[in-house]
């Protein structure tokens, strides 16, 4: 058996070399801060070289998201990565792909707002991650990685979820997780898909030549006729409530007897995981349940914990308070659910975390 | 074992390349890491710090706000962290530049005056490594053969050059960091 192929790395440089390692065909971006390392590191390993991927530095997000508009139209494995100013200027272009049911995959690593706001960590676009973000009814695939190895985990995840859904996934980290260097584990080298094989995969949408076929294909959001765009929704529907009931992935820490639940999510969980250490060294019976997928969001876990009777959910997060509103959906009323969360670019600690627990909750 | 450090100072003397020395030996050593820096406007010319995790567990939080040890090379961030090291943790800082020393009286204070001896040397680029030298003294937490490994995958192979240098400005930290309280 191969060597396993473990390296010390940021966050930003394994979304680099996992996307390169995945066989990824186009990487299109525009620098930001707190993710600039993932483009600077494309350019230095120079795919281009060795597997051929494209990696092209556009004038503007706008455009990189257009690019991979164009690129995900033939059937090619392409993404971007951004910040979350970058985001707003993608969200056109993010509901087109999804209008569209193109596969692709975009990373935000966010940072303080609204605004130009702050470059350091912050979790306050999961709205508009998980809740449109661009116009339309429409929902992206949204991992959240924890951990430098999941940033590499989740490229490939994010592309699998993608082709097998027809629609854009994104990797919603921050600064933190962007920026760390951590133990990872990079996946071995896959090749690109070739021409032929992309034909066969994708040869029932895809643009990429009419070839043999009768009918060109044709990839477009636009449809004038209410009728065919009422069916054209219900479809995306019908794929939602698929990827809702397939796909749902998290991750519960010390639930099974636990009193009260954090509910948290990426560089947030891996504080509260901390919390629930301290807690449980107190005689607190605190677990943790993280969302590894927000969308689809863990919403029957979370039924599930309340109906068995947990005493409270806390949702800690790096905002004024966005995620708490699904928890508070899932729950239902069965039990108190709060928010406790620092913005702006501001870090709560463990500590902060189980206090806020005991004032809203324990009591 | 876990040791949660923070190493702060001014953008140039090397704090995150030190933090990620040690990081790198820690892995050589098997224990997990994590290597959290400030990023950002404060690092041109401002203060910059890394918070280095080692530990024989998981790491749950890569992110404290309290530490088992903080090596300090400015007064600002002296005036920052001395309140954030545990009781009974360690502080080490370089005296130069330095008009407010420690003032705590539950925490280990070391000085080691690596700004003062590496310009005496005339060998202002081995200061970090010196600093490390100190902290290893202080904390043995990993041997110093994984510490010259980390060192070398931490440097560009143009700098290999400089590693026997660094091996002795360990060293030299080892020998010169004296115990205040």
């Amino acid at each position: 058996m191969a060597e396993k192929d473990v390296r010390l790395m940021k966050g930003n440089e394994v979304i680099a070399h996992a996307a390169i390692r995945y066989g990824c065909d186009g990487y299109f971006g525009y620098p930001i801060t707190p993710q600039s390392e993932v483009m600077e590191t494309l350019m230095e390993e120079k795919p281009w070289e060795t597997t051929g991927m494209v990696v092209l530095q556009a004038e503007s997000e706008v455009s990189s998201i257009n690019m991979v508009y164009g690129g995900a139209s033939t059937g090619k494995r392409v993404m971007t990565s951004s910040s979350s100013p970058g985001l707003s200027l993608m969200a056109e272009g993010l509901s087109y792909l999804a209008g569209a049911e193109l596969p692709c995959l975009v990373l935000n690593c966010q940072r303080g707002g609204p605004g130009l706001g702050t470059i350091q960590p912050s979790q306050a676009d999961y709205f508009q991650a998980c809740k449109g973000g661009g116009h339309g009814d429409y929902h992206l695939i949204v991992l959240a990685p924890n951990s430098v190895q999941e940033m590499n985990d989740h490229v490939a995840l994010g592309f699998d979820l993608a082709f097998k859904y027809r629609n854009p996934a994104m990797i919603l980290a921050d600064g933190t997780i962007g920026q760390m260097m951590e133990k990872v584990e990079l996946a071995p080298q896959r090749p690109r898909k070739t021409d032929e094989e992309i034909r066969q995969e994708c040869g029932g949408w895809a643009a990429h030549g009419k070839g043999d076929r009768e009918n060109y294909n044709i990839i477009t959001s636009l449809e004038l006729k209410s009728e065919v765009m009422e069916q054209n929704n219900i479809r995306l529907q019908a794929k939602y409530r698929a990827i809702e009931e397939n796909e749902v992935r998290y991750e519960e820490i010390l639930c099974d007897d636990a009193e009260y639940i954090i509910v948290a999510f990426g560089s947030s969980a891996r504080i509260c995981a901390a919390t629930v250490e301290m807690a449980r060294e107190q005689g607190l019976k605190v677990g943790l349940l993280r969302p590894i997928t927000l969308y689809p969001f863990p919403s029957k876990a979370i039924a599930a914990l309340a109906d068995r009777g947990v005493k409270g959910f806390l949702s800690a997060e790096l905002n004024a308070g966005q995620m708490v509103e699904d928890v508070r959906l899932a729950v239902n009323g069965k039990a108190p659910v709060e928010h406790y969360g620092r913005q702006g670019g501001m870090i709560f600690a463990p500590d902060e975390v189980l206090n806020a627990l005991k004032e809203k909750l324990i009591k | 074992m876990k040791e949660t450090l923070i190493i702060a100072g001014f953008g140039g003397q090397g704090v995150l390349s030190m933090g990620k020395i040690l990081a790198y030996s820690g892995m050589m050593q098997d224990y997990e890491v994590t290597w959290m820096p400030s990023y950002g406007p404060e690092m041109r010319g401002g203060t910059a710090n890394v918070t280095v995790i080692l530990s024989d567990k998981k790491i749950s939080s890569p992110i404290s706000h309290e530490y088992d040890t903080a090596i300090i090379l400015n007064q600002q961030s002296l005036d920052s962290f001395e309140p954030k090291v545990k009781p009974g943790g360690v502080l080490i800082y370089d005296t130069n530049g330095i008009t407010r020393h420690p003032v705590r009286t539950d925490i280990s204070v070391y000085q080691i005056d690596a700004t003062a001896e590496c310009a005496r040397m005339g060998q202002a680029k081995l200061f970090n490594t010196m600093i490390l030298g100190g902290y290893l003294k202080v904390r043995p937490i990993v041997e110093l053969e994984k510490v010259m490994i980390g060192l070398k995958k931490s440097l560009p192979e143009r700098a290999w050059k400089m590693l026997p240098a660094n091996e002795e400005a360990i060293k030299h930290g080892m020998e010169i960091i004296k115990q205040t309280k």
